[in-house]
């Protein structure tokens, strides 16, 4: 092949933002992804869309596991067994990748996040973060990644209402937000009576409720990219499924459209990158090496390589390469695969008798939330964890085959089941608790020494459990939650119990990172502040991949604002003079 | 019969009829998951790409694991239908000599909690390791879209007053608490031109008149 400025491994969130920004300075950009092509227009089509068994259960855009999985265990005294079907979380596999089928929840992380460590530190001593928790600083600061939190939210037409403009705060908005430099691209979304019942509750006890930043577009709304995209109509079927509408942005509504005109712009689907290559002194990226769709080995030089996939692939193609020294949990020394973190989170749902609503309605990300229980807005000194969450009251579009909740004690199946499902349906809202996940000594990403995907490469072992401080935490959260349900006088409320364990069956969120972490020092992370390989210059890992730990909020605003940082870094500064960047 | 199975035997659509009927039976209600033709729905699912856990790994070795590493058996969905029915009714013919479809439904809901809880021994595999399938395939077809084969006459989705395929009216609707009682219209429906479509794409809901919902 011939050789390219710039190859970008996925198009997803990240690999679809750098692309735009990398063809926009000049630069030849090819960008490999393993998934299908696929056309917004016929595949996610009225009525076809709105199928819940298709798209939720046996979706065609979520990984096919048959040709490649991750292994799973515990912890490491365990044998990792292979993640034979779907369950805990749903990677994505086609053009537009994982956020194709995202939710929409597009909120940015608290400033306090991006300097953990310092500031737990600083508030509380050292002896204060959980045991053998490898927590720590992103290298990169507030100040610095708030303008590509903006850019972001441009180029995803994220509505919403400021709760901190330049420092001041503002009615209606999050009033713990780190201050952002100007207002929402879009106006917030519409309370519905789910969120009015949850808000009240809330402001009688203290807490300050506002409308949830969302990605689906709350009006007609011409992006960053010069690309339209649709008010949203409530429908429903976001998360799992791709917008008819195009009003959820994602790579395929709001970026691809622009990138498909870029003359120096070129998408190879289904092209799965078994490695990156480097020369002889293993300090420079050559390049990539390919199957491509009739099975080829195909290799393709590049100036710059960027690994733009998810946490999981990232990581793998880190260790398939030998780029970087691979952890090991028994010394704690080496990067690669270390800090891999997860999100945690729980429910309570209230029961009403004398109330009926209209669950179906919403989607869109529809949520009444409050930000009181997460980050340095708690004072822990008394509560013994790090960590919090947000709390939210969504309407996502309650479909019929999943969101089917019934009060506690109610058998599993049978007529007094069916009774209960047909009476609280339409009665029932629930109080969403989404939770931080600190990052561990023992949990973590490295080769599975038995399990092959399709091509005979070793899949990516996953040694996952939660940690006492993430269960102090939810239990914290979740009584809080529990005093909001009683406040709203329902019928009965059901707390889900907290897991101590992790398991990797029921769903929780795809919100899977780490594994080669962002800092400030090569000992402790896989990439510096711009995202830049620490032993590969001219590679960048960007995505969820780099959080040293997981904060409260969904990743995918963070996500997008690493590739608009670490874009702006390449053009700003790599190309002027390529190299290590400080 | 009124359908042609493509994968479950006779013996089987009994049992799976009969089963069903006892998860979500039919009441004052409504319909339950046998008259909503769940056991055709599970037949079609058995029959495609989900039967053989097509986008499934597949590959060992196999082990059994822990629960919280999920499903690790070696059979796939159609093997373990047909392994799990056999040796349910050879135990009930066995100890109540009459196959599960002919005992007693208080006889049937105890087998079912017993194969629920694992306590039910069968020779080749878990007991609740098919329940939970059964029962999975049964919630799926009583409320997946019509167009798979179950939820037949919208039986799930009116039980629940789910109005299935959503209308353009709904962005209206969104911050409005008066309830919102359609007619459902499933995917089906559009396709066989049984409902109206605006401009846009959305379908036409017909309005139901409703008493404070049921």
């Amino acid at each position: 092949m011939k050789p390219v400025d710039v190859v970008i491994v996925g198009s997803g969130v990240v690999g679809s933002i750098m692309a735009m920004e990398l063809a926009n300075a000049g630069l030849q950009v090819v960008c490999l992804e393993r998934g299908r092509m696929v056309d917004l227009q016929t595949e996610f089509a009225k009525p076809f869309v709105y199928d819940e068994l298709k798209f939720d259960r046996h979706s065609d855009i979520f990984q096919n596991l048959s040709r490649e999985t991750i292994t799973f265990r515990n912890n490491a005294s365990q044998t990792a067994l292979p993640m034979r079907e779907l369950g805990s979380f749903k990677p994505g596999e086609m053009v537009g990748g994982t956020a194709a089928h995202w939710g929409g929840n597009a909120r940015r992380f608290l400033p306090h996040d991006f300097e953990l460590r310092s500031k737990i530190t600083e508030r509380y001593g050292e002896a204060f973060s959980p045991k053998d928790s490898t927590i720590q600083d992103w290298g990169v600061t507030w100040d610095e990644i708030e303008p590509y939190y903006d850019q972001f939210e441009n180029i995803y037409g994220v509505g919403g209402k400021a709760g901190n403009l330049e420092g001041e705060i503002q009615p209606g908005g999050n009033p713990h937000e780190g201050p952002r430099s100007r207002e929402f691209p879009n106006p917030p979304t519409r309370r519905t009576p789910h969120g009015e019942i949850f808000a009240k509750a809330a402001s009688e006890l203290g807490y300050v409720p506002f409308q949830g930043p969302a990605a689906a577009m709350t009006r007609d709304y011409k992006n960053l990219y010069k690309v339209m995209m649709l008010e949203c109509h409530r429908g429903g079927f976001c998360s799992s499924h791709v917008c008819a509408q195009g009003a959820k942005a994602n790579p395929l509504s709001a970026v691809l459209p622009a990138l498909y005109k870029q003359k120096t712009f070129e998408l190879r689907a289904l092209c799965n990158v078994i490695k990156v290559n480097t020369d002889s002194t293993g300090k420079q990226a050559t390049g990539v090496t390919y199957i491509d769709a009739r099975g080829r080995e195909i290799e393709q030089p590049a100036g710059i390589v960027v690994l733009a996939s998810y946490c999981f692939n990232n990581t793998r193609l880190l260790l398939l390469s030998g780029i970087g020294k691979p952890y090991d949990p028994q010394t704690g020394r080496g990067v690669v695969g270390r800090n891999y973190s997860y999100q945690t989170g729980g429910r309570v749902h209230v029961f009403f008798d004398d109330r009926e609503f209209n669950p179906f309605i919403g989607g869109g990300q529809v949520n009444t939330s409050i930000d009181e229980l997460n980050g340095d807005v708690i004072d822990r000194a008394n509560l013994g964890f790090v960590g919090g969450a947000y709390v939210n009251c969504t309407n996502p579009g309650a479909s019929p085959i999943k969101s089917k909740h019934v009060p506690h004690g109610t058998p599993r199946w049978g007529a007094e089941w069916k009774k209960a499902v047909a009476h609280n349906y339409r009665r029932t809202l629930g109080i969403h608790v989404h939770g931080s996940c600190m990052s561990y000594r023992d949990r973590y990403l490295d080769l599975d020494p038995t399990y092959k995907d399709a091509n005979g490469l070793p899949l990516l072992r996953m040694t996952f459990d939660f940690h006492d401080n993430e269960v102090k935490m939810l239990k914290w959260v979740q009584e809080k939650c529990i005093e909001i349900a009683k406040a709203m006088q329902p019928a009965s409320y059901h707390a889900a119990a907290i897991r101590a364990k992790y398991s990797i069956v029921p769903y929780q969120s795809t919100h899977n990172v780490g594994g080669a972490v962002m800092g400030t020092d090569p000992a402790t992370s896989v990439v510096n502040k711009y995202l830049q390989s620490w032993d590969v210059p001219n590679l960048f890992v960007v995505g969820g991949s780099a959080f040293p730990q997981n904060a409260a909020q969904g990743p995918t605003a963070t996500i997008g604002a690493l590739a608009c940082w670490s874009a702006d870094a390449i053009k700003e500064s790599y190309l002027k003079r390529p190299g290590p960047m400080m | 019969m009124t359908h042609a199975y493509r994968y479950l035997t006779e013996p089987e659509v009994r049992f799976i009829d009969a089963a069903v009927s006892r998860l979500i039976p039919a009441d004052d209600l409504g319909p339950g998951a046998k008259e909503a033709d769940v056991t055709y729905y599970i037949d079609g699912q058995l029959a495609g790409t989900w039967g053989v856990h097509g986008r499934q790994y597949r590959s060992g070795p196999w082990l059994d694991g822990t629960p919280e590493q999920g499903f690790q058996s070696r059979f796939t969905p159609q093997e373990i239908y047909r392994i799990a029915i056999r040796e349910i009714n050879t135990y009930c013919l066995a100890t109540h000599e009459n196959p599960f479809e002919q005992l007693p439904v208080e006889k049937q809901d105890h087998l079912l909690k017993a194969l629920e809880k694992d306590q039910a021994e069968l020779p080749s595999l878990s007991s609740k390791l098919f329940f939970d399938l059964l029962w999975r395939n049964t919630e799926e077809g009583f409320f997946a879209d019509p167009m798979y084969g179950g939820n037949r006459g919208k039986a799930g989705w009116t039980l629940l007053g789910f109005p299935g395929v959503p209308s353009g009216a709904y962005r209206e609707h969104l911050d409005n608490s008066e309830p919102y009682n359609a007619v459902p219209v499933s995917i089906l429906d559009v396709q066989r031109g049984d409902a109206q479509v605006d401009a846009e794409g959305f379908v036409k809901h017909v309005m139901l008149k409703r008493e404070g919902g049921k």
